[in-house]
């Protein structure tokens, strides 16, 4: 049973404490006594020591900044599943390192640190245990992507956050070093272990496990895998082009939806950036104000203070403007995240049809060799081939020939039998799961997006009253003017 | 007829209702106004303003508004040689100056510069409020454009009623020339005309070469403030300016925004709903920027773009005044100088005596009336000074306290449009919950 413990959605009015339209418990796990480190933690997901298979869903729209920047809003509507229950996962901090990479040059790079704690060490009063820690670098997580995406190709493996830095706007710095990006980054790779974690089937991989647990040694079992070989394959699926005759009409509905989807998510990305773009711009003039009416105060006598005092309130209006687009940034966030799902589906659809191409060319292999039999058998030429047109013209064959040949056939036919068989059952098993983890998907994704959306209101909100607040203020002050 | 607001009766025709900043400042004048009892008869109050020049800030607050003038109805006039527009002025008085109780005339910009001159010329050293200017070089090419023709009406409609408003302009002859005559052209030939102009502004720069001798303390502070105070309209006009242009491209972009929520909208289904409800936010919240867009255009931006033609009509203001000084300095100076001829003459000459006796007595009547004069210019620039002080203020504030008001209103607007958003989107989730429990 699927249970939501999903409560209220509470946003503070900076002056007043408006009762909420909804208000949330936001479940902080304090942070552990070692960590120093500035970045508050983001929030994990936390099992319900509860008797039921419930996991909290944690909402965050709490809209003051000053608390926690790094609240991804997540509500991960997700089944409980044995690691959860095992074990917490964050990404704590990032570091910068410095090495040789592979063609033996001095680079820069950054590394996260990866904690997980027992479950239980939590509900225990006093502080919990420290956790076990390993460091990470992007290229690792890329590669345990990649190994998930080939072992477990009829799922949607969820994506990792971008590598570079895209729908900037002019603030928004384009650099992979920069401490913003580099922080949006951690948050959206502990978001990435966590969506593993809370997948049914992904969350009981090994080598996920190991990501987690195993620092040293960690490639050479991936490698051992030899999930290399399949990715060849997975290639080709992803590069070739093939028609399928009878394609899977779900399959077809569901790709196109994820191009559909793809494009109208990259286009409200990028006119977004946009909008905050302009509306920066808009703030920051404002500013001027007040260093003119700073200026104009001095000269005039009953008129200055209140101008002085609007001129300050201009001052805080243009600065505002920072952290209410740092806030947007979450919602962008959010919305990359599925945009980059969408590769994940496409490839699930490629797969398949990869899948349905093989079983149509084993299937149409058989019968064009059940074909080839019958014609031997029966001597009538259906099927036109330069042999029999040479041995019609020729002469014909022996019947001891003709015979070993039909022999050979009919093992041929009963291998192609034995190989559509199990291509049908590869089918149907690859359909059965794949479908089971698309609708698993469809679920997480109106959830999340339906939340995305709200949050984005209510960010409106709390930028609309503090406009508010500070226009009633520069109000005041005009008139006392 | 009280003074304190506008009758009634009245205010609907007369005063342009859009025109807050006018009625404030009378508001704000009757609240300064201390002592004086109100005068009953709008004659009274004329020929008191006539002799009091001194107590003319306390009076200003007292004023009885006896001329009531709009402008409006633009009309384009086409000719063989020209095309211009003409609006039509229609006054209501009972100020008994006035032969009739109602007048309507059409008059064109070229008039109410002449209008203009002519105050200036009579009373040099009273603050005249600017008239729009004749054509915006920026962004309007048209001079016919309909913006343009309304933000020039508006002005122009201040300009006269300014003029009305002030106790010494109101009474001018030129001024009720424009207001009741038909016809202009014919009072347009008569008084000085462009030959004594021209020898006036000579006179003029002549006497800027040669410089003042002293300036009044007082008219020296004034001066440094008109220069501040110039570059600071200036600089507040830029910003306002930028400012609209911002909101501008900020607003063409969330047109943009909105519509790409309900394209999105088309491929979900549990998902349309609230990705619809998003856009339409978005498109409420972009019809809201544009009306604060125009709020901005329609008050903040003529009032500053006002006072900053104010600037320069104080700067010319400064110096009429002070070539007025400098008038009377020469010929102040040329008197000293012809004393001791006078002395020599008559050591040297008794016969011719008178004829020098004469002669100086003429100069001294001459440097007589133009000690006057500048007396006389000083007070009535100093009496007209703190009277443009008080509507400066009155005129900004309010202007300011509206472009806040229109914010707040904006943000609150923009505030219900998210939170209906938000209480419909709870709805939904209660019945998903009710839903999901169910199942």
């Amino acid at each position: 049973m699927l249970c939501i413990s999903y409560n209220f959605i509470h946003y503070v009015k900076p002056s007043l404490e408006l009762p909420g339209l909804f208000s949330v418990v936001r479940m902080r796990i304090a942070s552990s006594a070692d960590s120093s480190s500035n970045n508050s933690r983001s929030q994990m997901i936390m099992a319900d020591s509860g008797s039921s298979d419930e996991v909290a869903v944690i909402c965050n729209t709490d809209i003051t900044s000053t608390e926690s920047e790094n609240n991804l809003i997540n509500t991960m509507v997700e089944r409980g599943t044995a690691l959860l229950k095992k074990m917490e996962i964050s990404v704590a901090e990032a570091d910068k390192r410095t090495g040789k990479n592979t063609v033996n040059m001095q680079e820069t790079y950054t590394v996260y640190l990866i904690e997980t704690r027992p479950a239980e060490s939590v509900s225990e009063e006093g502080t919990p245990a420290a956790p076990d820690t390993l460091w990470r670098r992007y290229s690792e997580f890329e590669l345990l992507r990649t190994y998930l995406l080939v072992t477990y190709p009829y799922i949607i493996v969820p994506p990792l956050p971008e590598k570079r830095a895209e729908f900037v706007w002019h603030k928004l710095s384009a650099d992979n070093l920069d401490p913003d990006f580099v922080e949006r980054r951690r948050v959206g790779l502990e978001n990435f272990l966590l969506r593993l974690a809370s997948h049914p089937v992904l969350s009981n991989d090994n080598i996920f496990f190991l990501f987690l647990t195993e620092e040293k040694g960690w490639r050479e079992a991936v490698l051992e895998t030899g999930f290399q070989d399949k990715a060849d394959s997975r290639l080709k699926s992803l590069s070739a082009m093939f028609r399928v005759k009878n394609p899977d009409k779900r399959f077809t509905a569901l790709k196109h939806y994820s191009e559909d989807l793809s494009t109208v998510i990259s286009q409200l990305l990028r006119i977004r950036a946009r909008v905050a773009d302009r509306l920066y711009g808009v703030y920051k003039v404002h500013a001027n104000y007040g260093r003119v009416f700073s200026e104009w105060s001095a000269i005039e006598k009953e008129m200055g203070d209140g101008l002085q005092s609007a001129g300050h309130h201009m001052d805080t209006y243009a600065a505002s403007i920072d952290d209410i687009l740092e806030e947007e940034e979450h919602y962008a966030d959010q919305l990359k995240e599925y945009l980059f799902y969408t590769e994940a589906v496409r490839s699930v659809c490629r797969k398949h049809e990869l899948i349905q191409y093989e079983l149509e060319m084993a299937a149409q292999d058989l019968s064009y060799k059940k074909q080839q039999k019958e014609e031997l058998e029966t001597g009538t030429v259906r099927i036109f081939s330069l042999k029999g047109m040479t041995s019609k013209l020729f002469g014909q064959e022996t019947q001891e020939q003709r015979e070993s040949k039909v022999a050979a056939l009919e093992q041929s036919i009963q291998e192609g039998e034995d190989a559509l068989k199990e291509k049908n059952a590869e089918s149907q098993e690859f359909v059965e799961k794949a479908w089971n983890d698309i609708e698993r998907f469809n679920e997480q994704k109106e959830k999340d997006l339906r939340e995305a959306l709200i949050s984005y209101a209510i960010m409106q909100i709390s930028m609309c009253k503090k406009g508010i607040q500070v226009w009633s203020n520069a109000k005041e002050c005009f008139n006392k003017m | 007829m009280s003074g304190a607001t506008v009758p009634a009766d009245i205010s609907g025709h007369m005063l342009d209702l859009d025109e807050d900043e006018d009625l404030e400042v009378f508001s704000k004048n009757t609240s300064l106004a201390d002592g004086n009892p109100m005068p009953n008869s709008p004659d009274s109050m004329v020929n008191q303003f006539r002799l009091d020049e001194e107590n003319e800030e306390e009076q200003q607050g007292a004023i009885n508004k006896d001329i009531f003038v709009t402008v409006d109805n633009p009309e384009s006039h086409i000719s063989a040689i020209e095309t211009f527009i003409t609006y039509r002025v229609v006054t209501r008085t009972t100020c008994s100056e006035f032969d009739s109780s109602e007048y309507e005339v059409r008059r064109r910009y070229q008039d109410f510069l002449w209008l203009k001159s002519r105050l200036e010329e009579n009373y040099p050293t009273l603050i005249i409020h600017p008239l729009p200017e004749k054509f915006v070089m920026k962004s309007m090419v048209e001079r016919f454009n309909d913006d343009f023709i309304e933000t020039r009406r508006k002005a122009l409609h201040r300009f006269l009623n300014r003029i009305a408003d002030h106790p010494i302009l109101s009474c001018s002859h030129h001024f009720k020339v424009f207001l009741t005559e038909e016809e202009l052209a014919p009072h347009r030939k008569l008084g000085p005309g462009f030959l004594s102009r021209m020898s006036e502004t000579m006179r003029a720069m002549a006497n800027s070469v040669r410089g003042l001798r002293s300036k009044l303390e007082e008219f020296a502070v004034m001066q440094a403030y008109v220069d501040d105070f110039s570059n600071k309209m200036c600089s507040v006009d830029k910003v306002t300016n930028r400012i609209i242009k911002e909101h501008r491209e900020y607003m063409d972009e969330l047109k943009q925004y909105g519509p790409t929520y309900f394209q999105w909208a088309e491929s979900e289904e549990l998902l349309a709903e609230p990705l619809k409800g998003v856009g339409s936010c978005v498109e409420r919240c972009s019809k809201e920027t544009e009306e604060q867009i125009q709020h901005l255009s329609e008050v903040l931006v003529p009032t500053l773009h006002e006072y900053v033609l104010c600037a320069d009509t104080l700067k010319a203001v400064m110096r009429r005044r002070d070539n007025i000084q400098a008038e009377f300095e020469a010929k102040n100076e040329a008197l000293a100088s012809r004393t001791t001829d006078k002395e020599m003459a008559v050591a040297t000459a008794t016969g011719g005596l008178n004829d020098k006796e004469r002669e100086s007595k003429k100069l001294q009547e001459e440097v007589d009336d133009l000690a006057d004069r500048v007396e006389q210019a000083n007070n009535a620039l100093r009496g007209d000074w703190s009277r443009w002080r008080t509507s400066m203020r009155a005129d900004l504030k309010s202007a300011f306290i509206s472009t806040a008001a229109k914010n707040v209103d904006y943000y609150e607007k923009c505030l219900a449009v998210w939170e209906s958003f938000l209480l419909s989107q709870r709805g939904e989730s209660m019945e998903q919950r009710n839903g999901a429990d169910a199942s």
